[in-house]
C-alpha cells in the first residue's frame, strides 16, 4: 500500500438522498469511520434544484420541497456528525476498494476503503442518444439542466418551447416554464403512456392547458444558430413516424425529458456486473453487488420516481454495510434469483440471500410493468408453486411497483432457487 | 497594409499560418465563424490516411503521403493526439479481390509501406468482431488517426504564438485587385493585403470564381456520423474501410484519439454548403452500412449524432498554388476533402514557403517553436495528477464529469493564445462537454468561466458565437400558481 494512502471503513460516493440516507443508517449501525464523497460544492443532489414541492409525503407524511426534503438529512448527518466532503469527485474506485478522489483543498488523495456504497445517481439521456436529426444549434437542453438554470442561476434557456418525453423533470419544467412566462407549445411523447406521474401530468400540463400528444415524436430539429422551431409526427405501433402527420412548430428551445440514466461508470471500473435492464448493479437482498464489500443504492441502482422511496432503500443499503463491517453476515445463506417473468421488468434486488434460521423481517422487491396493465394479477413463483397472485388495479411503467415478501415467503423460498415475478390478466392458481 | 491574408480557419488556413509564422510579415488570419476549425475541420472522420487510396500522380495522392509522414512528429511537437493503429479494407465478395489488388496497386505506386491483402482467418485474429462473411481485406498498418480539431486549435496558437493575428466573425464577401495589393471585402468593412489565400473550404470556390479565368465548381458533398461512447473494451482497434465508391472511401468504424467509437460518414451531394443537418435516411444509411462490417453494431452507445461538409471540386483534385488566370499575390487550397485533414501540414508548409517566397519574406528572427499542449488530466498518472493539483488547485475541481476535465484546463482552453470563446470551442480544445451526457452537467459552469475570463455576461456566453446564446435573459417574476 501506498504511504499517501488512507484507510477507512465505509467510503459513500455521493451525497445525494441516497448517500446521505445510507451515511445516517450505517452512523447509527455502529459505523464510526466514514467519509461521504461529493463533487457538487453542497450536498443534496438533486433535490437542490426540485424547488416544486410534493417529496416527503410518504416518508415524514408531509409536502415537502427538494432542498426541504435535503435540508433534513442534511441536519441529521451533521447532527450524527458525520464527515460529508463536498468538492470531491471520485474519479475511480478500485475491485479492491482502493478510491480516488480530487479535490481542490487536498488535491488528489487516495483511500483504502473497507466497504464502499455507490450512491452517484442518475443522469439524462441527451439529445444524441435518441439520434434527432436536425442541426444541433443552442436552445436543445435536458429538461434537468433547464431545472437547473431557472431553478439555480436564475435565468430563461428560451421563451418558446416544445418538450419531448413526459418524464417527471420534463412535466414540473412545463409547469415551472410557464410560471415564469414562458409559451409551452406542446409535451410530445413516443409512447402511448406517459413515462411521468399521473400528478404530474395533471398538475403540470393538464392545469395549464400544455397538450400531451402521445404516440408522437420530434423528427426534426430546425436553426442554425438557435433553435428556430421542430417538426413532429405521431409514430405508429412500431414507433416509427407515420408519413404525412408531420407537423411544424415554431420555437426556440426543445426540452427533452427522455428517460435517465443510472450513472455506473465508476461502478464498471470496479468491476461491478450491470443488469441490462435496470442499466444499474446486480445487487442481492442486502444491496451487495458482485464485488463483496461494495453496495449501491438510489437512483445508481435504478432509478426511482419519488425520492422517498431512495431514502427508505439507502438505509438498508447503509444498515447491510455496516453488518458487512461488523463481519456478522451469515455465510451460509441460501441464494435465490430472482427472475423478470412476462410483463415485469427490472426488478431490484436480483438475487435475494435468506439467512439460515426464522425468518423475522420480509423485504421488498420493486419493479417496473413493461406496459400499463388495468385490473392485472401480480403472481410471484418459486418454481411451480405460487407464492402469491395479487390484485392489482393499475400497473403502468411511470410508477415503480413493489412487490412484499413476508417471513413466511422467504422462509418457502429457502427450497427454491428460483423466484420469479409476472404479470397476468387473470389469478395464477395457489 | 497586411503582408498576407488568409481566408479560412479551418486546419488548412491555420497549417498555411503556422507555417507563415516562420517567416518575418504581418499575416492575418479572417473566419466567418466564432472559432478556428468550425467547417470541415471540426466534422469529419479524424483518420491520417495512408494514401492508399489517391490517384497516383495527383496534387492529393503527393500531399497526403507527405503530409500523413509529417504527421505524427507535428502532433508530437503539438501535443496534440495521435494514433496508428492501421486500417483494414474489407470485402466481402469474393470477386472483390481485383479491386483489392488494384488498391494495393496504388498503394505502391503511391509509397504506402507495409500494405498487404490478408484473408479471412487473420482479419478476425486482427479484429474479431468483423464479420465473418468476410473474404479478404487490405491491411495498411501506416493508417493513423489524429485529433482534428485539437491539431487545428493547435496550430492556430501555434500561429498566433509567432505574431498571426486571428480575426473571427468577418465573412468574406468579395476580392478584388487594387494597383499592387488586394482588398479583401468582408461584411467587417475592407482589409488589404499584398498577398491573399483563400482557404475558405467549401466556400473557396466562390471566391476563386470571382478572380479566376479558370471556373471552378465546389460541390458540397455531407457527410452523417453517430459518435458513440469509450466504452471498455472498445470493439475495434484499427480503422476499417470498405472498399472505396467514386463518392469515396465509404462508410467506416474507427476508433477516434480518445477511444470512442466512430460510424460513418455518409457522401450526399447537397446544394447548401452550410447545411450540416443530420437526416433519419442518411443515419440509417451509416447504420445499415456500418452493419455489413460490424454486424453486432447498436445505437446503445451513441452519445451523439453530426454532419460535415467536405468541399468535393468536380476535376477530383485539390486545386493548389497561385489562382491561376488571376492577378499576382493570389494563393488557393480548394477542394481540400478526404484526405485534406492528413495533407493539411504538407499543403501549409508548401503554401507558406510559395507565398513567402513571392513575397521575399525574410526568417522570423523571433521565431518561437510551438509548445506542446499540456497533458490531460483524464490521461495523468495518478503521480502526475498529485503534481498537477500541488501546481495548481484548478486541477482539484473537475468540470466535465463524464470526460474528466478539470477547471484549470477550462481556463486554460480560453488563456490559449487562440483562445475559446464559447462552449463549444472549450469542447473542442479540452473536451468539457464531448462526453455521453453532452454538457448537461457542465454547461452552465463552462459558461461560468467563459464569463470569468473574458469579461462577457453570463448571459451572453454562447454555444457557438453570436446568435446562440444559450439563455433568454434573467427570469422575471412568476405568475401565481
Amino acid at each position: 500500500m501506498s504511504e499517501q494512502m488512507k484507510t477507512i471503513d465505509l467510503l459513500i460516493v455521493g451525497a445525494g438522498p441516497a448517500g446521505l440516507a445510507a451515511a445516517i443508517a450505517a452512523k447509527r449501525a455502529g459505523v464510526m469511520d466514514l467519509l461521504v464523497l461529493e463533487r457538487e460544492e453542497e450536498p443534496g443532489g438533486i433535490l437542490n434544484q426540485c424547488i416544486h414541492n410534493g417529496f416527503g409525503l410518504h416518508r415524514f407524511r408531509e409536502e415537502l420541497t427538494g432542498p426541504e426534503y435535503a435540508h433534513r438529512d442534511i441536519q441529521e448527518a451533521r447532527d450524527l456528525g458525520i464527515d460529508v466532503r463536498c468538492g470531491a469527485m471520485v474519479l475511480e474506485v478500485t475491485a479492491d476498494k482502493v478510491v480516488s478522489v480530487v479535490s481542490r483543498e487536498k488535491g488528489l488523495e487516495t483511500f483504502k476503503a473497507r466497504a464502499v456504497i455507490l450512491a452517484m445517481g442518475c443522469r439524462e439521456r441527451p439529445r444524441g442518444a435518441l439520434a434527432i436529426p436536425g442541426t444541433r444549434p443552442a436552445g436543445v437542453f435536458s429538461a434537468g439542466t433547464a431545472q437547473k438554470i431557472v431553478n439555480m442561476m436564475g435565468y430563461m434557456p428560451g421563451n418558446e418551447v416544445v418538450i419531448l418525453g413526459s418524464g417527471d423533470i420534463g412535466l414540473i419544467m412545463a409547469r415551472r416554464m410557464t410560471l415564469q412566462g414562458a409559451k409551452v407549445k406542446a409535451c410530445v411523447e413516443l409512447m402511448p403512456y406517459s413515462s411521468g406521474l399521473n400528478r404530474n401530468i395533471v398538475q403540470c400540463l393538464d392545469d395549464y392547458g400544455i397538450p400531451l400528444m402521445l404516440s408522437h415524436t420530434v423528427i426534426d430539429v430546425q436553426g442554425k444558430d438557435r433553435v428556430k422551431g421542430v417538426t413532429i409526427a405521431q409514430v405508429g405501433e412500431d414507433r416509427l413516424p407515420i408519413p404525412g402527420t408531420e407537423q411544424d412548430i415554431p420555437c426556440d428551445t426543445l426540452l427533452l425529458s427522455v428517460g435517465l440514466i443510472p450513472e455506473n461508470e465508476l461502478s464498471l471500473g470496479a468491476g461491478v456486473k450491470l443488469s441490462d435492464t435496470t442499466q444499474g448493479p446486480v445487487v442481492d437482498n442486502r444491496f451487495e453487488t458482485n464485488v463483496p464489500g461494495v453496495f449501491a443504492c438510489g437512483n445508481v441502482l435504478h432509478v426511482h420516481d419519488l425520492v422517498d422511496f431512495v431514502s427508505q432503500e439507502s438505509a438498508l443499503a447503509g444498515q447491510a454495510a455496516a453488518r458487512y463491517l461488523k463481519g456478522d453476515d451469515d455465510k451460509d445463506a441460501s441464494e435465490v434469483a430472482v427472475v423478470d417473468g412476462p410483463g415485469v421488468r427490472g426488478t431490484v434486488p436480483q438475487r435475494l440471500m435468506i439467512p439460515k434460521g426464522e425468518q423475522t423481517e420480509g423485504l421488498d422487491l420493486m419493479f417496473r410493468p413493461d406496459r400499463v396493465y388495468n385490473n392485472c394479477f401480480l403472481t410471484l413463483r418459486a418454481g411451480e408453486q405460487v407464492l402469491l397472485s395479487q390484485r392489482r388495479r393499475i400497473m403502468t411503467p411511470g410508477e415503480m411497483a413493489t412487490a412484499k415478501l413476508s417471513p413466511q415467503m422467504l422462509e418457502a423460498l429457502k427450497d427454491h432457487k428460483e423466484l420469479r415475478l409476472e404479470i397476468s390478466a387473470q389469478k395464477q392458481g395457489a | 497594409m497586411q503582408d498576407v491574408i488568409i481566408i479560412g480557419a479551418g486546419v488548412v488556413g491555420c497549417a498555411v499560418a503556422q507555417r507563415l509564422g516562420n517567416y518575418a510579415g504581418k499575416v492575418m488570419v479572417l473566419e466567418a465563424a466564432n472559432d478556428v476549425s468550425c467547417g470541415a475541420s471540426k466534422a469529419n472522420s479524424g483518420i491520417v490516411h495512408a494514401g492508399y487510396d489517391a490517384q497516383p500522380g495527383t496534387d492529393k495522392a503527393r500531399l497526403n503521403i507527405k503530409g500523413a509522414r509529417m504527421m505524427q512528429e507535428l502532433c508530437s511537437a503539438l501535443g496534440v493526439p495521435y494514433g496508428k493503429p492501421g486500417a483494414l479494407v474489407l470485402a466481402f465478395d469474393q470477386g472483390d479481390k481485383p479491386a483489392l489488388e488494384a488498391l494495393l496497386a496504388k498503394a505502391e505506386e503511391n509509397g504506402v509501406p507495409g500494405c498487404r491483402i490478408i484473408g479471412r482467418r487473420e482479419i478476425l485474429a486482427m479484429e474479431p468482431l468483423v464479420n465473418p462473411q468476410v473474404h479478404y481485406a487490405l491491411h495498411v498498418p501506416e493508417s493513423g488517426l489524429v485529433g482534428p480539431y485539437e491539431l487545428t486549435c493547435a496550430l492556430a496558437d501555434a500561429a498566433a504564438e509567432n505574431g498571426v493575428r486571428f480575426q473571427m466573425n468577418t465573412r468574406v464577401k468579395a476580392l478584388r485587385h487594387e494597383g499592387k495589393a488586394w482588398v479583401v471585402e468582408t461584411d467587417q468593412g475592407d482589409y488589404a493585403c499584398r498577398a491573399v489565400v483563400n482557404c475558405a473550404g467549401v466556400g473557396a470556390g466562390e471566391l476563386h470564381n470571382q478572380i479566376s479565368s479558370r471556373q471552378v465548381e465546389i460541390i458540397p458533398r455531407r457527410g452523417q456520423y453517430y459518435l458513440l461512447d469509450h466504452t471498455q473494451p472498445l470493439a475495434f482497434q484499427m480503422t476499417l474501410f470498405q472498399l472505396p465508391t467514386v463518392m469515396g472511401k465509404g462508410v467506416l468504424i474507427s476508433p477516434t484519439t480518445h477511444g470512442n467509437l466512430l460510424f460513418g460518414p455518409t457522401a450526399e451531394d447537397i446544394p447548401d454548403g452550410q447545411d450540416t443537418a443530420t437526416t433519419h435516411k442518411g443515419l440509417q444509411e451509416v447504420l445499415s452500412k456500418v452493419r455489413l462490417s460490424y454486424p453486432e453494431a447498436s445505437t446503445r452507445t451513441v452519445i451523439t449524432t453530426f454532419s460535415g461538409i467536405r468541399a468535393h471540386e468536380k476535376g477530383g483534385d485539390f486545386i493548389i498554388g497561385a489562382v491561376e488566370g488571376a492577378p499576382e499575390g493570389a494563393f488557393e487550397a480548394i477542394g481540400i476533402e478526404s484526405p485534406g485533414l492528413t495533407a493539411a501540414p504538407a499543403i501549409g508548409e508548401e503554401m507558406g514557403d510559395w507565398v513567402a517566397y513571392y513575397l521575399k519574406l525574410k526568417p522570423n528572427p523571433r521565431y518561437i517553436p510551438p509548445t506542446p499542449l499540456p497533458k490531460a488530466f483524464s490521461t495523468m498518472s495518478e503521480q502526475e495528477r498529485r503534481v498537477a493539483c500541488q501546481t495548481d488547485p484548478d486541477y482539484g475541481k473537475v468540470i466535465c464529469r463524464c470526460e474528466t476535465v478539470t477547471e484549470a484546463e477550462v481556463r486554460r482552453a480560453i488563456r490559449r493564445p487562440v483562445g475559446a470563446r464559447d462552449i463549444d470551442g472549450v469542447k473542442r480544445r479540452v473536451r468539457a462537454g464531448m462526453g455521453r451526457c453532452q454538457g448537461g452537467f457542465c454547461m452552465t459552469r463552462v459558461m461560468e468561466i467563459i464569463s470569468e475570463e473574458t469579461g462577457i455576461p453570463f448571459e451572453e456566453a454562447s454555444k457557438k458565437g453570436p446568435g446562440s446564446a444559450v439563455l433568454t435573459g434573467p427570469i422575471g417574476e412568476a405568475e401565481d400558481e
